[in-house]
């Protein structure tokens, strides 16, 4: 394990003058190009605008400007972003014919406002539908931790290259669990901040009513700072909050001592021994010993499993009738069935998904804080098929989500935190809030990281 | 759980009612896909909900 600067530690010493901005986007490229080749996480380096971006920070300081707290830092995104000039591939063959994108995706955009240095676009599953980070096109992104493993998904490049230390931050996206899984199986910290705080704008769809994007790094300062920097009103996405921005970073060290935390029970008690174990860590250091039981989280997972393979057929079906057979085989069987779904289901399962978002924020109106696993175990080896979940054998592009699927649905904000276990495959728990309530989630990670029980050390490849 | 959705039958129909072609290739992992589909579906449209639970037609959480 090594130490490398974070993404305030880098920022702040290009404030300080004790190294350039384009020193920093230097090293970022020189660890791409030695660490990429064992883990597969880019599918572009973006090396001409990562020095662009960098001297202009550089010339700005040479100026007397003020810099913002994230000016140099570099960053990647996964490739479903727009980024301009170049074409979005969302993980497919498919766009990649397309022209290039004429402008930043929001998010993007937002990034470079606040001076961070964009390093490349990363590998993901096809159009964000699977777990696991293996595209047929663009091979698997490996596991920092054990490249014989897979990273997660579908944001699995975003994980592996904050994981690995190639960059200090990545952004990602999460409909049913693509930002939280491959945190987990990563071992480093993700936000899936609440449905519509952060515009989407210029990210490849998904399942538009379940579609969020959020950051990953590998400390709880890093992640509120880049969160920060990423909030805004945006009249680009319809979903997009419109009131003020509601900074998490200034709230970090408030502590934890006034709010209520709870453990998810029932569906979300694991079975997997070492998850148990780091959530009675997280719970303890949290002085809980409370439980709550979401209601019907099992039938929630269904419905937004409904939900996702219907809209994501109905926004490729031109593709799936003209060149099928362009798609990943993993993810084009699901999208044409998809597609095929009865309205009457889809119908059921919004109207559960009402009477399931009541259920659940009744349980906040005395919790503010709900723990529970991220991921079901560590991560799979790659080409693994199936897994041990529940006395069966299930298919892991379809079980990586089982505990973060029932949450995403209802849009509710949650942290990915790793959880310290010396010599061991990384597992991470979720650390959920309240709608709009992402800063209390922020705190209790930071907290959780205090202690030294959540840490995201960065491992020798 | 399973009754009497015959899968393949639907496909053809359905794909047919959309003007989706389905290749012999891609057939059988789409009808697989549909039975469990189905399955899951299940788990929803039995889930008993009071008569007047609505869509929001705008969804905040």
């Amino acid at each position: 394990m090594s130490g490398l600067p974070g993404a305030l530690d880098i920022a702040r010493e290009i404030r300080d003058g004790k190294m350039s901005a384009r020193e920093a986007a230097q090293q970022a490229l020189a660890r791409v190009a030695s660490l990429d080749p064992k883990l597969n996480a880019f599918t572009l380096v973006t090396s001409e605008r990562a020095l662009a971006e960098a001297t202009a920070v550089d010339a700005r300081r040479a100026r007397g400007e003020q810099l913002s707290p994230l000016a140099g830092v570099p960053y990647a995104v996964k490739n479903l972003y727009d980024i301009a000039g170049v074409t979005t591939l969302a993980g497919s063959k498919i766009e990649a014919s397309k022209p290039p994108a004429a402008r930043d995706a929001t998010a993007v955009a937002s990034l470079a406002k606040a001076g961070a240095v964009l390093v490349g676009a990363l590998n993901m599953d096809e159009y964000a539908y699977g777990f696991v980070t293996e595209n047929a096109h663009y091979g698997a992104t490996h596991n920092p931790h054990d490249p014989s493993r897979i990273c997660g998904g579908s944001s699995g490049g975003s994980a592996a290259v904050v994981a690995s230390g190639m960059v200090p931050l990545a952004l990602g996206s999460d409909t049913n669990g693509s930002i939280r899984v491959p945190a987990a199986l990563c071992g480093i910290f993700g936000l899936k901040p609440t449905y519509g705080r952060l515009s989407r704008a210029g990210a490849y769809p998904f399942s538009a009513n379940l579609d969020h994007v959020g950051p990953f790094a590998r400390s709880v300062a890093d992640l509120a700072a880049c969160y920060d920097a990423l909030q805004g009103p945006d009249t680009r996405d319809p979903v997009c909050r419109q009131g003020p921005v509601e900074p998490a970073a200034p709230e970090l060290a408030r502590g934890v001592k006034d709010l209520g935390v709870a453990v998810a029970g029932g569906y979300f008690a694991p079975e997997h021994a070492g998850l148990q174990e780091i959530l009675a860590r997280a719970a303890e250091a949290l002085n809980t010993s409370r439980q709550v039981e979401i209601p019907a989280a099992g039938h929630a997972r269904a419905a937004a499993f409904l939900i996702t393979a219907a809209e994501g057929g109905a926004l490729h079906l031109p593709d799936l009738k003209t060149r099928a057979a362009e798609f990943d085989p993993a993810v084009r069987d699901r999208l044409i069935a998809g597609a095929l779904i009865p309205a009457a289901w889809v119908i059921a399962a919004q109207r559960f998904r009402a009477w399931y978002r009541d259920q659940v924020l009744a349980l906040f109106r005395d919790t503010d804080i709900i723990l529970a696993p991220c991921a079901p175990g560590p991560a799979p080896r790659i080409g693994q098929e199936s897994m041990e979940l529940g006395g069966a054998t299930v298919n892991i592009r379809a079980s990586l989500g089982i505990y973060t699927q029932p949450l995403s649905f209802i849009g509710l904000p949650v942290v990915a935190a790793p959880i310290a276990q010396a010599g061991k495959l990384p597992l991470g728990i979720q650390i959920i809030a309240a709608p709009w309530r992402e800063s209390l989630a922020l705190r209790a990670a930071y907290a959780l990281e205090q202690e030294g029980i959540a840490t995201a050390p960065i491992p020798t490849l | 759980m399973k009754r009497d959705f015959d899968a393949d039958s639907f496909a053809t129909q359905a794909a047919a009612a959309l003007g989706l072609p389905i290749s012999a290739e891609h057939r059988p992992g789409v009808v697989h896909n549909l039975e469990r589909i189905a399955s899951i579906a299940r788990l929803v449209t039995e889930f008993p909900l009071p008569e007047n639970t609505e869509i929001a037609p705008v969804f905040r959480p």
